[in-house]
C-alpha cells in the first residue's frame, strides 16, 4: 500500500465504521439493560434491509429517478427500515426474552433463546424471499460529491456517514437528556433499585429494544445500498459490531461508537495489507487482543453511566 | 384507647377510577392478538419457498390467499374455546370431581400404585452394580445388532450423522451441561481434529515429517485440540462468561477462514481428498475400515463407550463437583477455594479434545473434508441438540441428539431440509421458555433451574466472574 492510497481505504473505512457503530449501539444498549448479548440483533439489521427492499420494489422506482424523487425514495427507505427494525426488536423482546425474565431464567437460557430467535428469523427470511442475494433498486446515481486530497467521496458514503452521525447525536441526547434516557441508565446501573424508585422496568427494556431496533433497521437499509442483500447478511456485520461494542467497552455507548469506527477502519485497511479474504478476521484479532490487555474495553465498561 | 386515624387512603371511588380499564385492555384481548399473530406466522412459515425473481411471491401466496383467512379463523376459534370454554367448563363441570374421574379412578389408582412400586424397585436395582452392567451390556448388544436391521442408507445416516453428532454432543455436554459455559465454536475443534488427520496421514498439500495411522492421529489430535482450547480459553475464561460465547464464535470464523483461504496448507475451498482410513496392521492382524459403514459404527460405539465411562467417572469426581459448584454459584465456589478458572479451562479443553476425536473419526470415515463441512451452523446445531436432550444429563443428551440427528433425514421427503433451521430456532425458544431442563433432564440441573427461578443461584457459569462485576 502506497502512502498516497491511505485515504482510498480510510474513507470507505469510516463509512463501514459508521455502520458498525450504529449496529454496535443496538448491542450495547441491550447489554446495558439486560446484560445479555442480543444475538438476534443481526437479524433485526437483516429485516431492516429486506423491509426496505419490499417497500422500494413495491414503489417500483423508474430507472433514472430525478433528484427530488431520489430524496423521497431514500427517506421512504429510512422510514420503512427503521420502523420494521423497531417492530422486530419489540416483538423479539416480547416473545424471546420477556417470558424468560418472568421465569428468572439463567443467562445461558437467554443466550440460547437469542440464538434460536436469530436462526428462526434468518431462515424465515430465507424461505420467504429466496436464498439468493438480491440488490435494492437503484435509488440514485452514486456520483462523486467532492474530493479530499484527490480521493473522491461519493453520495452514498456521505449519506451513510451523515445518517449514522445524526442517529448517534440523537441517541446521545436521548440517553443523557430525556426522561426515558435516565430510565435506561437507571435500569442499566441497578434494575432492582430502579424498579423500587418507580421506574417501569418492562417499559424501559421494551423501549430500549425499540431504539436499538430502529437504528439497526436503518443500518440494514444503508448497508443494502452499499452491498447485496441476502438472508445471512446480518451475521458478519452483527458479530463485527458486537466485537466493536466489546472493544469500546460493553454497555458504554460512546465506546460502541468508537469501537465501531475503529473496527471499520481496521477492516478496511486489512484488506490491502493482508489480502481481501482475511478482512473479516481482523475484527476478531482486534477483539482478542483488546480482551487480553484491557478486558473492559478501551473506554471501559460503564453500565448506566453512558455519558 | 382510641386514636383518631387520618384516612390517607384514597376513597373507593377514586381507586375504582384508577383501576378501571378500557374493555380492550383486558388481558384476554392481548391473548387474542398473540394467537392471531402466531397463526399468521405459522401460515407464512408453511407457505411456499420464495422465488428469486419475485420478492413478493411467497408472501403473496401465503398472505394474499384464502389460506391466511382460514388460519386466522382457526386461531380465533381456538382463542374463543380457551377463553370462554374454560370458565364454562369450570362452572358446570369443574368443581365436581371431574367428569370422568368416577370411571377412571378405579383403573388409574391401582396402576399408579403399581408404577410407584416398580419405580422404587428399579431404584433399588439401579444401586446393584451387576444389574447396571447387565443393562448396559443389553443396550450395547442391541446397538451392535442395529445395523443389521437397517438399509444401507440408514446405516450411512447412523454413522455420518447420528454417531458423529452423539460424540460431539457428549463432549459439548461437559462444557455446557456440567461447567455451564456456552461454547459456540465447538465445530472449530472438530475441524482441527479433521485437518490434523488429513495432515498426519499425508493427504494435505504439505507433507508431515512422518505419516501416522489414523488411530495414532487420535492422541495427536487430542493434544492439538487441548492446546488450542487452552490458548483460546486462558485469556477469555477469566472474563465474564458471555464473552466466551462471542470469542468462541470468532474463533470458529477464524478457523473456517483459515481452512478456506490458506490454500497452500489446507487446499482451500476445494477440500482435502484421500485421507487414509482407520486400519490395524499389527503382526497377524491386518484389517482396514473400508467403505462399508457398519464397521465404523462398531468403532464409534467403542469410542463413545470409552468416553461415556470416562465422563461418568469424571462427573462424580472432585472435578465434576467443582464444575457443579462453579455452575451453581461461581462467587461462592471461588470463596470456598475452588480455583474456578482452572476448572473452567479444564472443562473447555476436555470438550475441545472430544470434538477433536470426533473430527478424526469423521475425516477418516468420509475421506474427504472441505471447509463447508465446518460451518458455524453445525456449532449451533450441536448446542441445540445438547439443550434439547437436557444439558447435564448424559443419557438425555445422547438420546436427544440421536433423535434430532435422525429426524431431518426421516422428514426430508415432507419438509424442505433448508427450513429445518427455522423450526430448530423456534424449538430452541420454546424449549427455553417452557422446558429449559430439556427432554430427559438431569436431576441436579432441574433443581438448579427451579432454584434459579425462585432467585437462588445461577444455574450456569455465565454471570459475573469471581470477584464481582468489573466497573
Amino acid at each position: 500500500m502506497q502512502p498516497d492510497e491511505i485515504l482510498d481505504y480510510l474513507i470507505p473505512g469510516i463509512m463501514l465504521g459508521a455502520l458498525y457503530a450504529v449496529i454496535a449501539i443496538g448491542y450495547t444498549l441491550v447489554y446495558g439493560v439486560l446484560q445479555l448479548i442480543n444475538f438476534a440483533h443481526s437479524e433485526v439489521f437483516m429485516v431492516g434491509a429486506y423491509s426496505a427492499l419490499l417497500a422500494l420494489t413495491w414503489i417500483d422506482p423508474s430507472t433514472n429517478p430525478t433528484a427530488l424523487v431520489s430524496v423521497l425514495l431514500v427517506a421512504a427507505g429510512l422510514a420503512v427500515s427503521g420502523t420494521a427494525g423497531a417492530a422486530t426488536a419489540f416483538a423479539l423482546e416480547k416473545v424471546a426474552y420477556r417470558p424468560l425474565r418472568r421465569r428468572n431464567a439463567p443467562r445461558l437460557a437467554f443466550l440460547i433463546s437469542a440464538i434460536g430467535a436469530s436462526y428462526f428469523l434468518q431462515n424465515l427470511a430465507g424461505k420467504l424471499f429466496g436464498r439468493d442475494s438480491r440488490a435494492l433498486p437503484t435509488l440514485f446515481e452514486n456520483k462523486k460529491v467532492f474530493s479530499v486530497f484527490g480521493t473522491q467521496v461519493t453520495i452514498l458514503q456521505l449519506l451513510i456517514v451523515c445518517a449514522a452521525v445524526l442517529m448517534m447525536v440523537g441517541l446521545d441526547y436521548l440517553v443523557n437528556r430525556t426522561k426515558l434516557g435516565s430510565g435506561i441508565r437507571a435500569v442499566a446501573q441497578d434494575a432492582e433499585t430502579a424498579g423500587l424508585m418507580g421506574v417501569d422496568i418492562d417499559k424501559v427494556i421494551s423501549r430500549t429494544f425499540i431504539i436499538g431496533g430502529f437504528m439497526g433497521g436503518i443500518a440494514g437499509f444503508l448497508f443494502g445500498l452499499h452491498l447485496q442483500l441476502s438472508f445471512t447478511m446480518g451475521f458478519l456485520p452483527g458479530i463485527t459490531a458486537f466485537a466493536a461494542a466489546v472493544v469500546g467497552g460493553v454497555g458504554n455507548i460512546r465506546g460502541a461508537m468508537m469501537g465501531g469506527m475503529l473496527l471499520g477502519i481496521v477492516e478496511s485497511f486489512s484488506s490491502p495489507i493482508f489480502g481481501e479474504s482475511w478482512r473479516y478476521v481482523s475484527a476478531f484479532a482486534v477483539l482478542v487482543l483488546v480482551l487480553m490487555f484491557r478486558p473492559t474495553g478501551i473506554l471501559g465498561e460503564r453500565l448506566g453511566r453512558s455519558a | 384507647m382510641t386514636t383518631t386515624t387520618t384516612d390517607f387512603a384514597p376513597t373507593a371511588a377514586t381507586l375504582a377510577k384508577l383501576r378501571r380499564k378500557r374493555w380492550y385492555q383486558h388481558p384476554m384481548y392481548g391473548r387474542l392478538v398473540g394467537t392471531v399473530a402466531a397463526a399468521v406466522l405459522l401460515d407464512v412459515m408453511s407457505g411456499p419457498q420464495g422465488s428469486r425473481e419475485d420478492v413478493f411471491f411467497s408472501l403473496d401466496k401465503s398472505l394474499g390467499s384464502m389460506r391466511v383467512v382460514w388460519w386466522i379463523l382457526g386461531a380465533v376459534a381456538l382463542w374463543a374455546v380457551m377463553e370462554f370454554g374454560k370458565p364454562l367448563y369450570q362452572r358446570f363441570l369443574g368443581p365436581k370431581v371431574g367428569p370422568l374421574d368416577r370411571f377412571t379412578t378405579p383403573v388409574t389408582e391401582p396402576v399408579k400404585a403399581v408404577t410407584a412400586q416398580a419405580r422404587a424397585k428399579t431404584a433399588d436395582l439401579r444401586r446393584i452394580v451387576w444389574v447396571r452392567l447387565g443393562f448396559s451390556a443389553v443396550v450395547i448388544g442391541l446397538l451392535i445388532l442395529l445395523p443389521n436391521l437397517l438399509s444401507t442408507f440408514w446405516n450411512q445416516v447412523l454413522v455420518n450423522e447420528v454417531a458423529i453428532y452423539v460424540l460431539l454432543a457428549i463432549g459439548l455436554n461437559v462444557v455446557i451441561g456440567w461447567a455451564g459455559l456456552l461454547d459456540l465454536g465447538f465445530i472449530a475443534f472438530f475441524a482441527i481434529g479433521a485437518y490434523s488427520t488429513a495432515y498426519w496421514t499425508g493427504a494435505m498439500p504439505v507433507d508431515p515429517p512422518f505419516k501416522l495411522n489414523a488411530f495414532l492421529v487420535i492422541p495427536v489430535a487430542v493434544a492439538t485440540c487441548l492446546l488450542a482450547g487452552l490458548l483460546l480459553g486462558a485469556p477469555t475464561l477469566r472474563l465474564r462468561g458471555d464473552y466466551l460465547a462471542i470469542v468462541t464464535l470468532g474463533f470458529h470464523e477464524i478457523i473456517y477462514l483459515i481452512a478456506k483461504n490458506a490454500d497452500g496448507f489446507t487446499n482451500g475451498p476445494r477440500g482435502v481428498q484421500g485421507i487414509s482410513n482407520f486400519g490395524i496392521h499389527i503382526g497377524p492382524i491386518d484389517y482396514d475400515w473400508e467403505l462399508d459403514p457398519v464397521p465404523y459404527w462398531y468403532l464409534l460405539i467403542g469410542i463413545a463407550t470409552i468416553l461415556i465411562i470416562a465422563f461418568l467417572r469424571l462427573e462424580h469426581s472432585r472435578v465434576g463437583r467443582a464444575w457443579t459448584a462453579i455452575r451453581e454459584d461461581e462467587v461462592a465456589a471461588s470463596a470456598t477455594g475452588v480455583p474456578t478458572v482452572k476448572f473452567k479451562l479444564m472443562a473447555f479443553a476436555i470438550g475441545a479434545s472430544t470434538s477433536g476425536i470426533a473430527g478424526v473419526a469423521y475425516a477418516s470415515k468420509a475421506r474427504f473434508i472441505s471447509p463447508e463441512s465446518f460451518l458455524l451452523l453445525f456449532s449451533v446445531l450441536v448446542v441445540a441438540y445438547v439443550i434439547f436432550g437436557g444439558m447435564g444429563s448424559l443419557w438425555g443428551v445422547i438420546i436427544g441428539t440421536a433423535f434430532l440427528a435422525w429426524l431431518p433425514q426421516y422428514m426430508k421427503d415432507w419438509v424442505d431440509p433448508n427450513d429445518r433451521f427455522m423450526y430448530l430456532g423456534a424449538l430452541l425458544i420454546i424449549m427455553m421458555i417452557y422446558r429449559p431442563q430439556g427432554l430427559i433432564p438431569s436431576v441436579r440441573r432441574k433443581r438448579e433451574l427451579s432454584m434459579a427461578k425462585a432467585g437462588l443461584g445461577d444455574a450456569d457459569a455465565m454471570s459475573e466472574p469471581a470477584g464481582g462485576r468489573m466497573t
